[in-house]
């Protein structure tokens, strides 16, 4: 058996009195999208920020390609190409989708001094490749449309070479062919071997994207299971009623 | 579907098309407007004495110290804190070189004489500026207590530890290679300031002609040939027409009697000089240059532009907003101690009450200049010329024989207006929130 590209070992945090995320462990190989279901405040987002650095877990451990990591800035998970799509996006309105593109990871040319239009032309190279019809290239991304803002997110994440990619509702607010465009993005680097974790409510969507869907209820891992063993059923009563199904068949 | 809508466009294309390829910030074009016509009205009102050489020049050398501090204030501004402590740090600046150069320097051996004297005193102050500077930013950023509290009490903290340095007495005479800062005292004449404005004409010919060759390079489009000609023009007239005024203030014949005798000379018959650039404006515009840059091309500017427009993916992205707290504050604090040079130096003496009320006139200045409270938008020019609209408004009414009170009240006035048009205009724009 393989090493697995990243595992989440007996992860908690507690935000005050709310244990958001209580002993939890899963794993990612490399090539594999691992799908993260639970209904609202299951503690999906806390989960993956604590691998993307945001935010420092009480307890657990981080292994990637099964060296124990230290992962506590989002510089770390940066080193360690984790990108992430955060669900709120964290772009800032103010700047345009070069800079936001860059935020933290300027171009600079031989005096030090931001290359804008290098990094303005590297945009356009993705942005062509992502979402064709993208042109507000120099607009405040303010001025954009929310499925405008999720692409440039998009291509934040992935004009990194990222190794382990972290999609936390990425087609929250994109249209049907925007959506579809990003299915098939998600294929193309499964294709070429990053492990992706991917969040998302719309279940269908997941069991065709995900080789596995781990469920996740008031903080806790309910199961995991690969998508091949499992009906759409079965993982809509993991998540409602937080019982795996399968589980009580073996038993 | 896309047809539609360039098509709809393509009405109102032509009739922005002028000022679309001129691309000019259309902000700054109001904001030199309002200048312009601010200016205006107060020469009709005075009967032609508010554009004279003489007052321009008084006009310039007055904004300084503000504007020095207001290009700082849009750094603190634009990452959502506030400063209220700079007309204090500028005093205790201020007070720190006085003593430096009258007193400290002296007990330690140095003679009133020593070439080296202004230049300690003046290093001493922007270090002191620099560390008060940083610790604010400290206890905003590190400690988390609003930068409205720590420098309100700095407000208090610095006017005092300037007035204990002193005594709360007069310091001076100041130093007389550090008075060539003050304005008056110190200018480059006539030959020079024309040196200096076709280097600078020289260099923004560079600048515009390397950034369109950048454009190209990328295949991006650019400006018809035709607007960057005309911008061009523009740059090198406001820069000349600049120089041309300054130098046309010429020294009074008394004065410069006055300059032979000392130098044991007599002043020969129909023997003009003037008086043209002063080392201040030179200071500022120094200043005004290496802002700019900061902001616009450094990734600590970027960063200050990042984190004023959203902290939370500023910090997500590695930035370290609390560092950056830190480093804004103390560039602030540095620029106090540049502006007390100026100040103190305009005055010839440390004065007790230096700097007093310069925390409105700063913040104001910025705020004017269409830094936005909010967080996240502001420019350097945009406070530099909000400086000099408040300084018009300042001294055209005095000029004009208004009354301290009135002139506050219109002052205060302009500048709650400024602001709501500044939210009209980005309603209009649909810019900003
Ligand atoms: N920064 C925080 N401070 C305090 N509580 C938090 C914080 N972040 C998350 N929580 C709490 O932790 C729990 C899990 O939140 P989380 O955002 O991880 O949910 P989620 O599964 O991503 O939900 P959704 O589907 O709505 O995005 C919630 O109860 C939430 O209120
Ligand atoms: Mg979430």
């Amino acid at each position: 058996m393989t090493t697995p590209l990243v595992e989440l070992k007996n992860i908690s945090i507690a935000f005050g009195g709310v244990q958001a995320v209580d002993d939890v462990s899963i794993s990612l190989m490399p090539g594999e999208v691992l799908g993260l279901l639970g209904h609202n405040g299951a503690g999906k987002s806390t989960l993956i920020k604590i691998l993307s650095g945001a935010y420092k877990m009480d307890s657990g451990e981080i292994r990637i390609n099964g060296e124990k990591v230290d992962i506590s800035s989002t510089r770390d998970a940066r080193r360690h190409n984790i990108e992430t799509i955060y669900q709120t996006l964290a772009l800032a309105d103010n700047l345009d989708a070069p800079s936001n593109l860059f935020l933290g990871r300027e171009l600079t040319n031989v005096f030090g001094l931001v290359d804008d239009a290098r990094m303005e032309a590297e945009t356009r190279k993705i942005m062509k490749r992502l979402n064709p019809n993208f042109k507000k290239i120099t607009e405040p991304v303010s001025a954009l449309s929310g499925g405008q803002r999720q692409s440039v997110a998009i291509a934040r994440a992935v004009y990194f070479n990222a190794r382990i990619l972290i999609m936390d509702e990425p087609t929250a607010a994109l249209g049907v062919h925007e959506t579809q465009m990003v299915a098939d993005l998600i294929k193309e680097l499964k294709a070429q071997g990053l492990g992706i974790f991917l969040i998302s409510h719309d279940t269908r969507e997941m069991m065709e994207l995900c080789d596995r869907v781990s469920v996740m209820k008031n903080g806790q891992l309910i199961g995991t299971e690969r998508v091949e063993d499992v009906t759409e059923d079965d993982i809509l009563s993991m998540i409602i009623l937080g019982k795996n199904p399968r589980e009580k068949a073996v038993a | 579907m896309s047809d539609t809508t360039q098509a709809s466009s393509s009405g109102g294309r032509q009739r922005r098309s002028i000022w679309k390829s001129l691309e000019i910030d259309p902000r700054l074009l109001g904001m030199i407007g309002a200048f312009i016509a601010i200016a205006v009205i107060f020469n009709i009102m005075t009967g032609g004495r508010f554009l004279t050489p003489r007052n321009i020049f008084n006009l310039t050398i007055q904004t300084v110290s503000v504007a020095i501090m207001a290009t700082g204030m849009v750094f603190i501004i634009v990452t959502r804190h506030i400063d209220l402590s700079v007309g204090a740090l500028l005093a205790t600046c201020s007070a720190v070189m006085a003593m430096m150069q009258t007193r400290w320097l002296l007990d330690l051996g140095f003679d009133l004489g020593h070439p080296l004297l202004p230049w300690l005193a003046i290093g001493a102050g922007i270090i002191v500026g620099t560390i008060i500077g940083a610790f604010q930013g400290w206890l905003a950023g590190y400690q988390g207590i609003p930068a409205f509290i720590v420098t309100l009490g700095g407000l208090l903290v610095w006017r005092n530890v300037a007035w204990y340095l002193t005594d709360g007495q007069t310091i001076g005479p100041l130093n007389e290679t550090y008075s060539a800062f003050g304005g008056i005292q110190g200018t480059l004449g006539s030959f020079w300031s024309w040196v200096v404005g076709l280097i600078a004409v020289a260099a923004a010919l560079v600048g515009l002609w390397s950034a369109r060759r950048n454009k190209v390079a990328h295949d991006f489009p650019v400006k018809p040939l035709w607007a960057e000609g005309v911008v061009a023009a523009i740059i090198a007239g406001g820069i000349l027409g600049f120089v041309w005024i300054l130098t046309s203030y010429e020294i009074p014949q008394r004065v410069l009697e006055r300059d032979f005798e000392a130098a044991g000379r007599v002043l020969p018959e129909g023997y003009t000089a003037s008086y043209g650039l002063p080392f201040s404006v030179l200071v500022l515009i120094a200043v005004a240059i290496v802002m700019t840059i900061i902001a616009t091309r450094t990734r600590l500017g970027r960063y200050i532009f990042a984190t004023g427009g959203n902290p939370d993916a500023a910090e997500l992205s590695g930035i370290n907003t609390k560092l950056l707290t830190v480093k804004v504050f103390a560039i602030l604090g540095a620029l106090c101690a540049i502006s007390a040079v100026v100040a103190s130096a305009r005055l010839a003496n440390h004065t007790n009450d230096i700097g007093t009320l310069d925390e409105l006139r700063v913040i104001a200045a910025a705020v004017i200049g269409g830094t936005a409270l909010s967080g996240g938008i502001g420019t350097i020019y945009g406070a530099i010329l909000g400086a000099l609209i408040m300084q018009s408004l300042q001294s055209g009414m005095a000029m004009m024989g208004v009354d301290a009170p009135f002139q506050n009240i219109v002052v205060g006035g302009v500048l709650v207006l400024a602001v709501w048009i500044d939210i009209q205009y980005r309603k209009w724009t649909g810019e900003g929130k």
